[in-house]
């Protein structure tokens, strides 16, 4: 066995932003253990994706082409990947770290008796092997974790974690794979995806954001954050718990399953910071944090922050700044 | 309907973690323990389609005697009965470890659907389901915001990326990773707490399952992460924190 596998990932003829920075993690451990690197696109009619694929440095592409394969299922994937890995035998099969992965990635390494070191943050050559390094805890621990034994090894990197702009090009040829697939085998009916109700906040322009967390405890304190927010002249938005109580709208939610935002300023109030949550306001310009816990992940992300209780620091906070404006 | 939950017990929210002294985990000996977040959204779904459509809920849970506890509240919240799959070397397995013991544990209960969270909050993984579901040959769905039952089938709602949804049918047996926030849980009633200690709870050592494969991963050294930014921490009296802070925003990040 040898070689690495990228596994890209991509929706109505784009590729996924996180397939490339799979993509630079498998060149990554390429350069690293001096082995082929590979990458795979699935799907049916694969043509037009093919073209950007040839135009990265890695050694051959496939495009894993079935009529079964035009909606994404588990049994579909995982049927025709298990294919190409074993007609591959690659050391190394490398994914983005997807809501599709999730779904599929841990039954496919299943079948080869493996699990998947899934949401990496990081990895590094050690001795003959590698070393990668994964959150425990909601963020709170980092883990190096080791897989001395058997391969193949499956792995799937966390938003943002790799940087797409390191990819290299190159030219690669890129070559049909056609799996042995009937209908039979796929045993789930997807319908097409769809979105609730359209959005009338676009977080996505703010350039300031007052973002709140469990930290606030009822619904009753919200309009201590609202005023905040008002003062400050920004949108108020949430972590997931905040919207999946009802106290805010779905769509003002940041993070993985909600909205991604790099504003001017991004202010966290009572918001641990758990990695879900990160990845939707990371790229933010200047991120502020009031938390009780001085050890919350929020804080490796904060460039201010105040360790204390949001109850006495948000009024005083809102004064400040209205004192500031001279309102 | 027969369903079966898998939960597991996890240190409580906002511990204070300390990592022990192996440096291989953390120190549980003075930890609380409560329900895995997601679990306790896949059970609640769980007694809501038995409210709907009858049947039994089984919850199913592997981990060492502090288990009994998470156990007798799903009992109080509604759960029939109670399988405790009795073990201390969780933290030796990975997840194929796991999901076969849980695997050899329910193979002969025949359950139409099993349920669990979409993934735990102290390991986060998110594939002893999905790896469940494999070791079972029954199909899954992961990250569920819905579930329509019909005989002999499902309608699931899958929750995707940036606000994206899909409905996926599929048939029965199956299982689904539930995602928090599918419904509001529900609290144990006196009632409740009261008939738990009469329930069923079918103990099983894990010595008496099939042995599971040595763990094919292993973590070599827990750590405090590293910070990627420098924090200006402020500090004084909150009104003088206050203070301070407007002055950053006025004159360093300039959004005043």
């Amino acid at each position: 066995m040898s070689g690495i596998l990228v596994v890209l990932e991509h929706r109505g003829g784009a590729y996924n932003r996180m397939s490339w920075e799979a993509l630079a993690a498998g060149q990554q451990i390429a350069s690293a253990s001096g082995q082929p690197l590979s990458a795979a696109i699935v799907g049916n009619d694969l043509e037009a994706l093919s073209g950007e694929l040839a135009s990265k440095k890695l050694d051959k592409g496939y495009r894993v082409e079935h009529a079964l394969l035009k909606d994404y299922t588990a049994d579909g994937y995982v049927l025709a990947l298990e294919q190409l890995v074993k007609k591959l035998e690659p050391e190394f099969v490398v994914l983005p770290h997807t809501y599709q992965v999730r779904d599929f990635a841990p039954r496919l390494a299943a079948r080869f008796g493996q699990v998947l070191l899934a949401d990496l943050i990081g990895l590094r050559k050690d001795g003959d092997n590698f070393v990668f390094v994964r959150q425990l805890f909601q963020g709170k621990l980092n883990a190096d974790y080791r897989h001395p034994g058997s391969r193949p090894c499956f792995l799937s990197v966390q938003a943002g974690a790799f940087r797409a702009e390191s990819l290299e090009a190159g030219s690669a040829s890129v070559e049909s794979f056609a799996p042995q697939l009937d209908a039979s085998s796929i045993r789930s009916k997807p319908d097409a995806p769809f979105r609730e109700a359209a959005q009338t906040v676009d977080l996505g322009s703010a350039p300031i954001i007052v973002s709140v967390g469990r930290g606030i405890k009822e619904q009753d304190n919200l309009p201590m954050v609202e005023e905040l927010a008002q003062a400050l002249g920004g949108e108020i938005a949430a972590s997931r718990p905040i919207c999946d109580n009802g106290w805010l709208p779905m769509e003002r939610q940041v993070g993985s399953s909600g909205q991604t935002v790099s504003p001017k300023l991004y202010l966290a109030i009572g918001i641990s910071g758990a990695i879900q949550h990160l990845v939707g306001m990371k790229g933010s310009k200047t991120v502020v944090a009031i938390n009780k816990d001085e050890n919350a992940p929020i804080f490796e992300v904060a460039d201010y922050g105040i360790v204390g209780d949001l109850f006495d620091i948000v009024p005083a906070l809102t004064e400040a700044v209205k004192k500031a404006k001279g309102a | 309907m027969k369903i079966i939950v898998a939960i597991k017990q996890v240190p409580v929210r906002d511990s204070n973690l300390r990592i022990d002294a192996s440096g291989h985990w953390i120190d549980e000996d003075d930890l609380s323990y409560e329900i895995n977040e997601p679990d306790a959204y896949a059970l609640e779904e769980a007694l809501q389609l038995k409210e709907k459509h009858g049947g039994e809920v089984v919850a199913l849970l592997a981990g060492p005697e502090r288990g009994s506890q998470t156990i007798r509240e799903a009992l109080a919240k509604g759960a029939d009965r109670a399988i405790h799959i009795e073990c201390d070397d969780l933290a030796s397995l990975d997840t194929l470890g796991i999901a076969n013991r849980l695997a050899a544990a329910i193979k002969d209960e025949k359950a139409d659907l099993i349920l669990t969270g979409l993934q735990s909050d102290d390991l986060g993984l998110g594939q002893t389901g999905v790896v469940l579901a494999e070791l079972l040959g029954i199909p899954h769905a992961t990250i569920i915001m819905q579930v329509e039952a019909a005989s002999g089938s499902i309608k699931v709602k899958r929750e995707l990326e940036d606000g994206w949804f899909q409905h996926v049918e599929m048939p029965l047996p199956a299982l689904l990773t539930i995602q928090s926030g599918i419904s509001k849980l529900r609290y144990a009633t006196l009632m409740g707490i009261k008939k738990a200690k009469t329930k069923e709870v079918r103990r099983v050592s894990a010595g008496d399952l099939p042995q599971a494969a040595a763990a094919t991963v292993t973590i070599e050294r827990v750590y405090l992460p590293e910070k990627k930014k420098e924090t200006q921490l402020i500090d004084g009296s909150p009104k003088e924190a206050a203070a301070k802070l407007v002055e950053k925003l006025k004159f360093e990040v300039r959004v005043i």
